[in-house]
């Protein structure tokens, strides 16, 4: 296809980050600190820029794996080192790779101790995250997708807050339950159909009690990571906890990962299970996005709040991915539950930069302590405003498009699912800028509020990217729908096949 | 005895090495005591010498000699070099302890040799009396490591208590081999196999001797309900020896129970599946459980042990060729963790001080952030995270019973290893995310550390290519077992 010089462009794309983490983790202790900082920092931005050629080679006149590798492995378990991206995966392989980038700024002064542990985690983190998207082969993606929990637990445990250990420690096993139960489904596949190659899932016929069995196992696994409610109770910890850059990665990229794999494995390889949940997924999501919602209200740690936000929010992920009409799944709400993981990846990515960089002059996350922010710092208020109305899912943002969508999907299928769905746009208007008008706005609240100072360049950076993101995304949403356009149609159509054993 | 088909060839290591202990006793006795590094250096030279002799001689198929007493074929090879591999580690790491302690004595050399020996005689056994010969020996050499220090309390204590309860275990073998023997008229395993599957013997006499010997095995392996041996041991002896009793000896019961069950036995698998069952169900459980509530990290790896045995039984109750391949693979990879994990509490104890409490590895990161480093890799390989070369480990094992359709019993297991992340996670925790308490500098030889770091660096290697290890691991058992 005339792209013989990206044949391996996503294997570059995995381990560029990870060989960059490697490198900043042997330039030793703290005494050569600012020396980390630059190699990680050229490592990050190098590798975003080999991961742009997939978002600009991508063709979109056709669906399938583009950009595919396959070598042999692991020959005697049968185990291939398979990579390939559609358009969905391809989207947060970039995303993911963006993102690093702002991490690694973000971490640029507030990180003192340790730095070139912290810049290597990231950087690795990175990289296991590019593999897990572009895996092709089920066991292949395990092992990325498992260890990425090693750099996040020590981020958490090493750079957190005070109770750090006690929320890493959940995160750690509340995800591996799940995971490991998933790994006992692939065998079992891999056993019906003699391989572990995704596609030959996909193409698997099960039984109606194996597949609910499956199902389970998926279901367990990915919902922990994206969370869906009631196995959300990890993520306001581990948020809470985590510094600044663990933050926006956890928000960005990995919940997306739980729900990438609702999308890759759940609902192509068990449809008609999925179709037999159904119900029961929407009726968590929407618990999800009104229960949550309503619960986020009524937080005093503003990293709290953005987290229960972002549960809130990723309710209208799984919403919009088990919308079925009889067995056909909405495009609408497919391709806007997309849309809001991509949206989501931005705002709450800055909304975590936000409440940082007023972290880092008080050194509180309540409430209570500021007030008045924004009559010291103009810039920063205009900033997060952005982002809150964005957060809140305004029109020309990036975060209405995706909840627009998948309204529009529910109003097809149900209407009182788009009718409880709707209200976050109520409640998140609510919490979000009531947070916001307590914080910035009013009288300066006390002196340390009136001792704070305007964003420095490197925040202005970083602030200034990612509302480009917002405001772009919001305006031409179609540069990303294009691109998936094929995928997720591909995916309606192989879902909308039953899969049972004919009898 | 027939004499005309000895090929003293084929057991040239077991040769040398008798030859290289008997020249090393000697020479033992004209080296003043401030130059015992002459015998540790001949004793390195012995185990490379055996891995040379043993890679040029890797046979191509089974042969056997001594009237059929002695097996050599590739299941034995890779095993001992295994087995010669994990001995150098024991002895570089323990080097800087034992002489601190004043353990570095030719005795303590000659006795980890003749331990060697007893285990290659063990793995290369193809006949009960071979077995049983070369289980005492290694036996025996150990009961005399473990009680060293004479004037230890704790490790006489350990010494007494694993003579007491591995007699009673020897004992339980040899009633088992003994029925065996009234049952099918002979010793020999293969010729065993062969009576048992032409269908003229007294099955009951054979299932009651199988109880026996299941019990036996256990007992050696340390799988529950025959642990209570294990963590008392482990604690009580010097940590070079604990090391030395948790690497090669693992490596040495494993051949142990394929060629008793295996190759003798298999016609009755079905009775030893079910007991292998249970035993693995308990060991997982009981083994992972009780981990969490100790805080001597050498109790702690005792239990971790307990429970890895399980999944090593695992592979070995799916009784399929793909099955015993996973437990050999998930025994070396085993054994190579848990010198790691040993080699970094030597490294951290000093004259007068062992490093034995969790709280001891405080800050560990503070201190020497490489040694945590090696460290995090032991812990999350035990724990089977991936790309760490212990998942692999416990992915096969895993897939090979869920192939034979026990998909609960893999559940339980993918269970029991979450439990078991639970433990090794806190290690790591205390390492990475606890301040140090113990600000002593840590002063290590040059080639300690560097054996150390390769060792630790090969568990992340063999996970990210793991593709040649596992390959041949496949590739031995494939070719030694001939499956009926």
């Amino acid at each position: 296809m005339g792209l013989t010089m990206f044949t391996n462009l996503l294997s570059l794309v995995i381990w560029a980050p990870i060989v960059a983490g490697l490198l900043v983790l042997a330039t030793g202790g703290d005494q050569r600190a600012g020396l980390a900082r630059w190699v990680a920092l050229v490592g990050s931005v190098a590798s975003f820029l080999l991961s742009l050629p997939l978002y600009t080679s991508f063709t979109d006149l056709h669906g399938g794996m583009q950009f595919e590798e396959m070598r042999p492995w692991i020959e005697a378990l049968n185990i291939n080192y398979h990579l390939g991206v559609d358009g969905i995966s391809m989207l947060f392989v970039v995303l993911n790779s963006f993102t690093t980038v702002l991490v690694v700024l973000a971490g640029w002064q507030v990180i003192e101790k340790r730095v070139a542990q912290y810049m290597a985690a990231f950087l690795i983190m990175s990289g296991l995250i590019n593999g897990a998207f572009a895996a092709l082969d089920a066991i292949l993606f395990y092992v990325f997708f498992e260890a990425m929990l090693i750099p996040m637990y020590l981020i958490i445990g090493v750079w957190g807050g005070p109770r750090r250990v006690y929320a890493s420690i959940k995160f750690f096993l509340y995800t591996l339950l799940g995971s490991l139960l998933m790994l006992v489904a692939f065998i079992y596949l891999s056993r019906q159909t003699g391989s572990f190659e995704i596609a030959s899932f996909h193409d698997a016929r099960l039984a109606m009690n194996v597949q609910v069995m499956v199902f389970i196992a998926f279901f367990l696994s990915f919902a922990v990571k994206v969370p869906m409610w009631p196995v959300h109770t990890w993520l306001p910890d581990a948020h809470v906890e985590a510094p600044t850059g663990g933050s926006m990665v956890l928000a960005a990229i990995t919940l997306k990962i739980g729900a990438y794999g609702f999308l890759r494995f759940a609902l192509p390889i068990v449809p008609d299970a999925c179709h037999y949940f159904a119900p029961a997924m929407v009726a968590l999501s929407l618990v999800a996005v009104v229960y949550i919602g309503l619960v986020a209200l009524v937080q005093t740690d503003m990293k709290k709040l953005v987290a229960y936000s972002s549960i809130s929010h990723m309710g209208f992920v799984t919403l919009g991915m088990f919308m079925f009409s009889g067995t056909q799944l909405n495009a609408w709400a497919v391709e806007g539950a997309l849309i809001q993981m991509v949206s989501h990846g931005f705002v709450s990515a800055a909304m975590f930069m936000c409440i940082g960089v007023m972290y880092d002059r008080v050194h509180s996350r309540n409430i209570a302590d500021y007030g008045g922010v924004a009559n010291k710092m103009p810039i920063f208020a205009s900033f997060m405003m952005l982002f809150s109305m964005a957060n809140a899912g305004l029109p020309a943002t990036s975060g209405f498009v995706g909840e627009g969508m998948v309204v529009l999907g529910a109003v097809q299928v149900n209407f009182w699912y788009a009718f409880l769905a709707a209200t976050t746009l109520i409640f998140g208007a609510a919490y979000t800028l009531w947070m916001y008008k307590r914080v910035l706005f009013g009288e300066v609240a006390n002196s340390h509020v009136a001792d704070m100072k305007d964003v420095n360049k490197r925040e202005f950076l970083i602030l200034a990217i990612l509302a480009l993101m917002v405001l772009g995304m919001g305006l031409y949403p179609q540069a990303f729908i294009s691109k998936m356009h094929f995928s997720v149609n591909d995916l309606i159509a192989h879902v909308a096949q039953s899969k049972l054993v004919d009898h | 005895m027939n004499w005309s088909d000895l090929n003293l060839m084929l057991a040239l290591p077991e040769v040398v090495l008798l030859l290289a202990i008997l020249a090393i006793l000697l020479i033992d006795l004209f080296i003043p005591e401030d130059r015992k590094s002459v015998t540790y250096g001949l004793t390195l030279l012995t185990l490379v010498g055996l891995t040379a002799v043993q890679i040029v001689g890797f046979p191509a198929a089974p042969a056997t000699t001594f009237s059929t007493m002695y097996i050599s074929d590739p299941l034995a090879s890779v095993v001992k070099i295994a087995m010669y591999a994990a001995t150098f580690c024991v002895l570089v790491y323990g080097r800087q302890y034992n002489a601190a302690r004043g353990m570095e004595r030719g005795d303590y050399y000659t006795l980890t040799l003749f331990a060697l020996l007893g285990m290659n005689v063990m793995v290369s056994a193809s006949s009960f009396l071979t077995l049983y010969m070369g289980l005492e020996l290694l036996s025996l050499a150990l009961y005399a490591l473990i009680a060293i220090q004479r004037d230890s309390m704790p490790g006489v204590e350990a010494s007494m208590k694993y003579f007491v309860l591995g007699a009673l275990a020897s004992g339980l073998l040899l009633y088992g081999i003994s029925m065996v023997y009234g049952a099918t008229g002979t010793l020999d395993i293969a010729t065993v196999a062969r009576a048992i599957h032409a269908g003229n013997t007294n099955a009951l006499l054979l299932t009651f001797g199988l109880v026996f010997l299941v019990a036996g095995l256990c007992f050696k392996l340390g799988a529950v309900p025959f642990h209570m041996w294990v963590p008392d041991v482990y604690h009580g002896s010097p940590t070079s020896v604990t090391m030395m009793i948790g690497a090669a000896p693992k490596l040495a019961a494993f051949v142990f129970i394929l060629r008793i069950l295996v190759q003798g036995l298999d016609a009755l698998a079905v009775h030893w599946q079910g007991m292998l069952v249970l035993v693995s169900i308990l060991s997982m459980l009981i083994g992972n459980v009780t981990a969490i509530a100790q805080t001597n990290i050498k109790r702690m790896l005792a239990y971790s042990t307990i429970s890895h045995m399980g999944f090593l039984l695992l592979g070995v109750l799916a009784a399929t060729p793909e099955g015993y391949s996973a437990a050999l693979y998930y025994a070396v990879v085993y054994v190579f963790t848990s010198l790691v994990g040993f080699g970094i509490l030597l490294v951290l104890s000093r004259k007068g001080f062992d490093c034995e409490k969790l709280s001891d590895l405080a800050g560990l990161n503070q201190r020497n952030s490489w040694y945590a480093l090696l460290m995090l890799l032991a812990m999350f390989s035990m724990a089977g995270i991936p790309p760490m070369a212990g998942f692999y480990a416990k992915f096969a094992v895993i897939s090979a019973v869920a192939h034979i359709g026990m998909v609960p019993l893999a559940v339980f297991a993918v269970l029991m290893s979450l439990i078991g992340a639970f433990y090794y996670l806190r290690v790591v925790k205390v390492i990475y995310f606890d301040a140090a308490e113990d600000n002593n500098e840590i002063t290590v030889a040059g080639d300690i550390k560097l054996l150390l770091s390769l060792n630790a660096v090969a568990l992340l290697v063999f996970g990210i290519v793991p593709d040649r290890l596992i390959e041949v691991c496949f590739a031995a058992v494939k070719q030694s077992l001939v499956l009926m």
